[in-house]
């Protein structure tokens, strides 16, 4: 018998609210699976569990908000399955549950995803009455939608720019950050992606971003010491696996850096693959637990702003964040004679109590050299 | 198809890319990626949209014909209409 616990889904969250469970008593539950829907202030994240049994007792309805750490529901029969990654350490307050806000449970044996239960949730619609689309009659988010009423809540901007603003605070006040930044050559890379892309459906094109991501993610292998978390007192704790976070920009204000699971083994349609259905799930306020609790690293592009380069904030307890910039045509020096050149901006932003310049540089340099060589990524 | 059929194409998928604004209000002359506030992973999943519904397959050569709601019109009609030739 085990616990099942409010998981910590940043160095930000203290609490979160109970909106639904999507096993019932009784259930088998595997590791990997999603057991319950939770609100936090980065949208309502499905929260995966890492053990396997039997749902037990639940021991928190929906609509409840309750701490980090708190106990949800008991699993019968557990087997533990050790966390991929350290959590990021917390101090709960000692919070009693508030009060239920909204939302009664689903129906008993209702198919329905967690998008359109969500949405169902939000907009006071009885899923029961509802016929659903998907397999064996599922109710899907479409369905949902279909049925109309009051308009789409989103996600909560307010809450989201606070939590950001306590994250990035206590990374400038904890961590001492040092600042590099190297220009690379993108002919190769502009040019290959180009030539792949003209032979392919919209629907099966890359974009840079899987080229850098996967850049990264290569170059982490031989810099480990970039992938990772610091807290005290222990000190820096390398990952094994490498979950980079995508610096995804919420429509209106907001930010999510949800993680891309082992990019370092992932090919470039696969990476392009999850890129657009995690951009897309960040949008619409539906990530899931691991992806906002097993970053990393961070990487950040706001070239498409125009921005040519950019020194990100630390998200705490990561140790690294790349930032890439706008690719511009410019005068470069090529065996003695001026040519014009696509070049980008790469900067990295690293933890001092973990890494030191001297192998910052190196790492950087890692990843210009590895994109000189697009199709080996 | 009629201009009026692609123009209401265009309005929808960029309503599915960005509902936070109403898509049927914007400047058809305005950039869309100022207007709404859409990057390249947007850009690529309105052209992957448009593929789908439209059978129109937009080059990435092409895609600045694209950026205006009136330039996107106009290639749209163009290509249906020269696939329909």
């Amino acid at each position: 018998m085990a616990e099942f616990r409010m998981p910590s889904l940043g160095a930000d969250m203290e609490a979160g609210t109970l909106v639904e469970w999507l096993k019932q008593p009784g259930d088998a539950v595997h590791r990997g699976d999603i057991v319950a829907v939770v609100e936090t202030d980065k949208g309502a994240i499905e929260v995966e569990i890492f053990m396997a049994g039997t749902m037990g007792k639940q021991l928190v309805v929906p609509g409840t908000k309750v701490p980090v750490g708190a106990p949800l529901a008991i699993i019968e029969g557990a087997v533990e399955v050790a966390p991929k990654t350290p959590a990021p350490e917390i101090k709960a307050p000692a919070a009693r549950p508030a009060p239920a806000e909204k939302s009664a449970p689903p129906p008993a044996g209702l198919r329905a995803s967690p998008a359109a239960r969500k949405r169902a949730a939000e907009r006071g619609i009885d899923l029961a009455a509802l016929r659903g689309s998907g397999p064996d009659g599922a109710i899907l988010l479409v369905d949902v939608e279909k049925a109309g009423a009051a308009p789409r809540k989103g996600l909560d901007l307010d809450k989201m720019r606070r939590a950001i603003a306590a994250a990035m605070a206590k990374s400038k006040r904890e961590i001492p950050h040092y600042y590099l930044s190297t220009t690379i050559d993108m002919a190769r890379a502009q040019g290959w992606l180009a030539q792949t892309n003209a032979s392919r459906l919209p629907e099966q094109r890359l974009l840079m971003a899987a080229l850098t991501l996967k850049a990264v993610a290569l170059a982490l292998r031989q810099y480990p010491k970039f992938n990772g978390f610091y807290a005290e007192p222990d000190g820096f704790t390398p990952s094994a696996a490498i979950h980079i976070g995508s610096a995804i920009a919420i429509r209106g204000g907001g930010l999510a850096s949800p993680a891309l699971h082992d990019c370092d083994k992932l090919g470039l349609d696969e990476m392009m693959a999850r890129l657009r259905d995690l951009a897309a799930r960040a949008r619409e306020g539906r990530l899931r637990s691991s992806e906002l609790s097993d970053t990393t690293i961070t990487v950040s592009s706001l070239g498409e702003r125009g921005v040519e380069s950019l020194y990100g904030i630390i998200y705490p307890p990561q140790v690294a964040i790349i930032g890439f910039g706008r690719i511009v045509e410019q005068p470069a020096a090529i065996d003695g004679k001026v040519e014009v050149r696509p070049q980008m901006i790469a900067t990295l932003a690293a933890d001092h109590r973990v890494t030191d310049g001297h192998l910052g540089g190196r790492f950087l340099n890692q990843i210009a050299v590895l994109l000189q060589e697009p199709a080996k990524l | 198809m009629s201009e009026d059929d692609i123009r209401a194409a265009v309005i929808a998928e960029l309503g599915n890319i960005a509902p936070e604004a109403d898509a049927a209000t914007i400047n058809p002359e305005s950039d869309l990626r100022e207007e709404l506030d859409i990057d390249s992973l947007d850009f690529l999943n309105f052209v992957t949209a448009l593929h789908k519904k439209l059978g129109v397959n937009v080059p990435e050569s092409d895609y600045p014909r694209l950026l205006t709601v009136k330039g996107a019109i106009a290639y749209l009609a163009a290509k249906l209409g020269s696939a329909r030739a």
